[in-house]
Formats: C-alpha cells, sequence, structure tokens
C-alpha cells in the first residue's frame, strides 16, 4: 500500500489522519456530551436526543437566513449567534419535555425509551412538516470553510479546529458544573438516592428539570456544529442517535470522564481501521470490539464506585 | 429496436397545443382546439375495461404510490409532484380516452413492508389502471411480487442498477449501463482521466454500479485503472480517512456513488479538507446528485463536481423551458427539478400513450402496446419504450454550479439503449 511514496508523503498522510482522528474524537465528545447527561446522571434513555440535535440545526439554518436578509455584514459572526440561541432553544423544549412527560416516568426508567423514541417520531414529522421533507442547505461562513496548510502536504479542515475548540470549551463548562457548582452537586445526590436527597431539602424537581434541560441544550449546540459537517434535514438526527448511545454505554454511563476516554477509543479504533480497511469493515470490527469488551465488563469503562 | 431517429409527434398525442397547456390558465382553450379532442362515448367503458378495473364513463383511478414520511420523504417527494403535474396536465386536455384521471395517493412511509401493503390495497381493494410509485430498489422489490400476482402496472421512476426486467414494470429512470458507461468514457475521452477511485454507500445499487463501472474501466478503457473501491455505511458521516486515503493514492477521478445525509458529509468535508472541485485535480463523478440533493449539499461546496444522468434542470429546449415553467408555477419558484423526478414525469404520460395506442385500459393490452411508444415531448427529449420495458434515452454529463444547478457540458448524440442484464459486465 505505501510503496512508491516517500517518506515526506507518508508522514504528511499520517499527519492528516491523525487529525482526522482527532476530529472524529471531538465530534463524538460533543454529541455524547448531552446525553452523559441525561442518560448518566439521570438515568433517563433519551431516544430523542438526535431531534434536540437537529433543532439545534435548524435553529441555525433560520439565523443564517435572518443575518442574510438583515444584517449581510455580520455574516461572519452569525454562527456563535446561532449556537447561543440553539442551545436555549433545545434547552427549553427540553424542560418543557421533562415537565410534560419525563417526570412522570422517572419510577419506570424503561418507559422513557418507549415515550422518547414517540417523541423523536413526533418531532421528526413536526420538522418534516414546517420546514419541508427536503433537506436544507446552511450556508457557512467563508472563514469556517476551506483549510489550513501547515506544510506543502499537510492541510487542516478548519471546521475540524473549529469543534475541537468547541468541544474542548464545552467540556470544561460542563466539567465546572458538574463538579464545582451547587447545581452539580445537587445532580449527584439526586443520582445517588433520589429520596434522601429530597429529604435533606434539594429540590429535585427543579434540579431534574434543569438538567434535562442543560444536557438537550448541548445537544442543540452540538447539532448547530455539525451543520458545517453533516445534513440538516427531518431525519438527520438518526444517523447519530446510535453512536451516541455507543459511547455513553461503552464509557461507563454514570461517568463524564468515561464518556471521553470511550469517545477517544472508539474514534482512534474506527479512524486507523477505515484508514487500512473499507469502511464498512471497520465499523464491523469497532462494533464487535465494543461487544466484547462489554461482555467482559458490563459497566463501561469506567463506573463510579458505589457500596451496593 | 435499432430506430431511434426522431419522429413526428403521433397525432393521438397532444401535439401543437401542449404549450399552450403548460403555460397555465390556458387550458380550458387548449381543449376546446385541440384537433382530436377523444370523447368518452367514443370508447364504451364496456369495450375498454373488460378485467374490471376503476374505470367509468368519464374517470379512470390510478395509483401514487411514494414515501411522504420517513427517511425517504427526501427524495420522493419531487416525484408525486411531478406525477401530479403530469396527471393534471394530461386532464386539462381532456384526461384519457375522454376520461379524467383521478389518483388515490397511499403512503409507503419509508418502509418496504408498507408498500407492498399499501400496494395490494391499490390493486386489489381500489382496482386502480395503473401504478406511479416506488423510488429504491427496496421497495420496487418489495411490491414486485403484488404486482406480478395481481397483473397491476408499476411506473418505476428511479434511475437503479438494472438486473431486473418484469412485465408489469415500465422503468422510467435509467438503468446501471446507461447511466455509467458514456459518462466513464467521456472522462477518460476528454479529461485523460486513467485512474479512478470509487466510492460508495454500502448497499445494492451503488456496488452494482461500482462492479459495471470496474468492468467497464478495466476490460473497455485503455490502460485505465482502479487504484481504489471503498464502501460507507447509509448514514456515515465522517469521511476524513478516506479523504486522506484518496490523497494518498492521487486517482485521476473519485468516481462517488454516496447517497442520503451521508453525501451532505462527503461533499461538505470533502471541501473543507481543501479539495477543490473546479481545480479537477482529482475531478469528481457522480452519479447520484441531482439538483435536489444539492439542495442539501448546497452549491458552493459542490461546485465544479461532474454528474452523468439523463435529465438537468437547465436542458436548452422547448419541452423542457415549459415543464419546468409549470412545474414551478404548480408548486413553487424555489423548486427545483432532479433526474428522477424528470423521469417521474414520464410516467402518466407513457402510460396515456399506451392506452390510447391500445384504446383499452386493460393492462395486458397496455403491455402489448407499450415497446416502441414514443414520446417526442419528454423533457429530456425524445424517449421511446424499448421492448425490455427500459427507455431508449440519451445520457448527459453535467458541471456543478455555485447556484445549484448543473450546466450540461456533454451529451451522446443517439440514444442509449437500455441493457438491464449486460453481459461482459456481470
Amino acid at each position: 500500500m505505501f510503496s512508491g511514496y516517500s517518506m515526506s508523503e507518508l508522514g504528511a498522510i499520517f499527519a492528516m489522519q491523525g487529525f482526522a482522528g482527532l476530529i472524529l474524537f471531538s465530534v463524538f465528545v460533543l454529541m455524547a456530551l448531552g446525553l452523559a447527561i441525561i442518560f448518566g446522571q439521570m438515568g433517563v434513555i433519551n431516544m430523542a436526543h438526535g431531534e434536540f440535535m437537529i433543532l439545534g440545526a435548524y435553529v441555525t439554518y433560520m439565523v443564517s437566513h435572518v443575518f442574510q436578509t438583515w444584517l449581510p455584514g455580520l455574516f461572519g459572526l452569525y454562527f456563535f449567534v446561532a449556537m447561543i440561541l440553539a442551545f436555549i432553544a433545545a434547552g427549553l423544549l427540553g424542560m418543557a419535555v421533562e415537565w410534560a412527560m419525563i417526570r412522570h416516568l422517572y419510577k419506570r426508567p424503561l418507559d422513557t425509551l418507549l415515550a422518547t423514541w414517540g417523541l423523536s417520531l413526533i418531532l421528526q414529522q413536526i420538522y418534516r412538516s414546517v420546514f419541508g421533507a427536503r433537506e436544507v442547505g446552511v450556508t457557512i461562513p467563508d472563514w469556517m470553510m476551506g483549510s489550513l496548510p501547515l506544510t506543502d502536504l499537510i492541510e487542516i479542515p478548519i471546521n475540524g479546529i473549529f469543534v475541537m475548540v468547541l468541544t474542548v470549551a464545552i467540556s470544561a463548562a460542563v466539567y465546572v458544573m458538574m463538579f464545582r457548582s451547587r447545581w452539580g452537586q445537587q445532580v449527584r445526590a439526586i443520582n445517588q438516592n433520589r429520596v434522601m436527597a429530597g429529604a435533606v431539602g434539594i429540590d429535585t424537581e427543579r434540579t431534574d428539570r434543569l438538567t434535562f434541560g442543560i444536557g438537550c441544550g448541548v445537544a442543540g449546540v452540538a447539532g448547530a456544529a455539525f451543520t458545517m459537517i453533516g445534513s440538516t434535514g427531518p431525519t438527520s438526527g438518526q444517523l447519530y442517535i446510535v453512536d451516541t448511545f455507543l459511547v455513553v454505554v461503552f464509557g461507563g454511563a454514570a461517568s463524564l470522564l468515561g464518556t471521553i476516554a470511550s469517545a477517544f477509543t472508539i474514534s482512534q479504533a474506527q479512524s486507523i481501521m477505515e484508514f487500512f480497511l473499507s469502511g464498512s469493515m471497520a465499523k464491523v470490527l469497532t462494533l464487535l470490539a465494543v461487544v466484547g469488551i462489554l461482555m467482559l465488563r458490563p459497566q463501561g469503562l469506567f463506573a463510579l464506585k458505589l457500596r451496593k | 429496436m435499432s430506430d431511434n431517429k426522431k419522429t413526428p409527434a403521433n397525432p393521438l398525442k397532444s401535439g401543437p397545443n401542449r404549450r399552450a397547456v403548460l403555460a397555465g390558465g390556458a387550458a380550458l382553450t387548449a381543449s376546446l382546439f385541440t384537433p382530436k379532442f377523444l370523447r368518452a362515448q367514443d370508447f364504451p367503458t364496456a369495450a375498454v375495461n373488460t378485467t374490471g378495473l376503476a374505470v367509468t364513463d368519464d374517470t379512470v383511478t390510478i395509483g401514487i404510490l411514494h414515501s411522504i414520511t420517513g427517511t425517504m420523504a427526501i427524495s420522493e417527494t419531487g416525484s408525486v409532484q411531478a406525477e401530479k403535474l403530469a396527471i393534471e396536465q394530461i386532464n386539462a386536455q381532456g384526461g384519457i380516452l375522454g376520461r379524467k384521471i383521478e389518483f388515490i395517493q397511499e403512503d409507503g412511509a419509508s418502509d418496504w413492508p408498507t408498500f407492498a401493503e399499501k400496494a395490494r390495497k391499490l390493486l386489489v381493494n381500489d382496482k386502480v389502471a395503473s401504478v406511479m410509485g416506488c423510488w429504491t430498489s427496496a421497495s420496487r422489490k418489495a411490491v414486485l411480487p403484488v404486482f406480478e400476482q395481481n397483473n397491476g402496472m408499476l411506473y418505476y421512476p428511479t434511475f437503479y442498477e438494472g438486473l431486473e426486467q418484469s412485465p408489469n414494470v415500465i422503468y422510467t429512470g435509467q438503468e446501471a449501463t446507461q447511466q455509467i458507461i458514456a459518462g466513464l468514457d467521456w472522462v477518460n475521452r476528454t479529461k485523460g482521466a486513467k485512474s479512478f477511485y470509487l466510492l460508495g454507500s454500502d448497499y445494492i445499487w451503488p456496488r452494482t454500479s461500482n462492479k459495471i463501472a470496474r468492468k467497464h474501466i478495466e476490460n473497455f478503457m485503455e490502460g485505465c485503472e482502479v487504484v481504489g473501491e471503498e464502501y460507507y455505511p447509509l448514514g456515515h458521516t465522517q469521511f476524513n480517512s478516506v479523504i486522506n486515503k484518496i490523497r494518498l493514492k492521487k486517482p485521476d477521478v473519485i468516481y462517488a456513488i454516496v447517497v442520503g445525509g451521508s453525501n451532505v458529509a462527503f461533499y461538505k468535508q470533502l471541501k473543507a479538507a481543501g479539495i477543490d472541485m473546479t481545480k479537477e485535480a482529482p475531478l469528481l463523478l457522480t452519479i447520484s446528485v441531482t439538483e435536489d440533493e444539492i439542495r442539501g449539499i448546497g452549491g458552493e461546496n459542490i461546485e465544479g463536481a461532474y454528474a452523468c444522468m439523463k435529465y438537468f434542470q437547465s436542458l436548452k429546449n422547448e419541452n423542457n423551458r415549459a415543464f419546468v415553467a409549470a412545474f414551478k408555477e404548480m408548486w413553487g419558484d424555489d423548486m427545483v427539478i432532479g433526474d428522477v423526478t424528470q423521469a417521474a414525469y414520464l410516467g402518466p404520460w407513457l402510460w396515456k400513450a399506451a392506452v390510447e395506442k391500445a384504446g383499452s385500459f386493460d393492462v395486458d393490452k397496455v403491455r402489448e402496446a407499450s415497446p416502441g411508444i414514443e414520446l417526442p415531448t419528454a423533457p429530456e427529449g425524445y424517449v421511446k419504450i424499448h421492448e425490455n420495458h427500459h427507455l431508449w434515452s440519451k445520457t448527459r454529463v453535467g458541471r456543478a454550479q455555485a447556484d445549484g444547478q448543473y450546466e450540461v457540458v456533454y451529451e451522446t448524440e443517439d440514444l442509449v439503449e437500455p441493457n438491464p442484464f449486460p453481459e461482459g459486465y456481470q
């Protein structure tokens, strides 16, 4: 496979391939963070996670049109506004859903699976009715497209760098909120013992609603960012849901660090195998490896140490 | 069946007034002045319908069977719109054998068993005279036994992998060899391309098409080679690895048959990786991106890529100008028309021509009349039904523009013969 190439060419390709793996890692972390909060901390199996992401993408689409029409001069910056609005929109919808549906199901976690799956179908049809069945094209500002030539041979996609920076920023924010804020303390307390947390005076209902809202909001931001690399259509959310659950479950549901570690493992394994094997085969082998490891270690890579 | 010269319009077809009808409000005037206005009383129902189809003295009912919900709604919406337009235009001209077409629309919901169930409902309960429908090969394969059992007639619009020929289906899109070979020859002849990287989504159509492409490149194109062949699962959204592999192999041509949401991800990432398709190094040739898909991808992300198919919205002929204008008037100015949408538009017209030639709605008689049916009024230009139920059609290469349209850069001189079972390619 490598005969007939000079060392510098091979070096450049491997550097770019390493970077491709890092981009994949960022994408996985970004899409899994929201779910890690909701599934990991609250135990809600949110099958509508992908649809919350796509809500963020549609918000981006609308904001881009608003800027094109009213503020063409600031078009290069619309993406930041769009991400904030995507967070707010997805977060508010998440809180509404929690109030209307999820809070009645905390004692029946498996039923949340069916309920949120139904929700995902409802949201898909709403998107289809509002935005049309066809995919919409989101125009990305010029400065975010294209690549950054590091050397003559190595070119790094700018949107990849953007996704990586965003991932680091959001991960840091989630970490601070989870482990350094009062809200995070309450979330973790509820996660460990709901009844006891309520007894010591934590407003569990409010905390739950806020947690679900933040999880959905993060999904919305991820969706906004993915307009750079993927499609925006009523069913596009379905493209992400399997990988998202894979990352969260493999990492150990209750551990944010586990989510990041598992995203890294899966993304590197997949990107290396994609390079040496065909795409479908890489996917098959990745899934097989994950199944194998989960059989040996059902709690995932990282598990909270709890006294049972 | 080698006679593919243009022949004058059959007087039974609308003739000179079609454009007036297409222009919009002139429908009534047109039908008043149509010289050969067929009246229902000349064709008594008992004579034109001996098998109990849904035909009355002044109406005939057909079925429309596409997905308007679910994943495939993205693609199939255009087909439904085109079929409804054709039906409206035919009715404005006085219908078929003096009967207005009415349609029953069913939703296949992107689910293949649902397609089969709805097809059975249309044929058995509603007794429709023909069905315009299906999009994916999987849905066609699911309804095929239903159509063959109940002797229905399906007009199938999508370009597809071939390897099928049913007496109960008319294939109005191109089969794989029609679409593939002309494009490969063109890129070799005019661009001097020698090495090809084949890429596709992982299911039957891209795999069969790439197999044909590989056989053609290796056996029939001198000095040409395939340097890579890759498939990614449907819905795959990360293409950075394969883009690096393409850089490593330095092919002259990336031959891409990626579909659905993956399509958008692929072209966006290709552009982000600094592969500028307008520079043609490498050149990108696809058979899976119509104007419909470009709306999702964004014209600026695919500018410079070449697509090989039989129809582009930008075709400059009178039929097409009228078709595009009528389509936009009916469905809105921001609509785009892709290859399959045009092929879906042909369905009702081909059926009309066959019914009028047969003088009957009976499926057996329509089938017998179908081979040799010509449609000089097709937006893509003249087409003709082959004995194998596929269409003779020209193949064209278009170059994607930033505005989301294709500029036609090449068109085959003659109609290309459909060959669903190509020898030497399997």
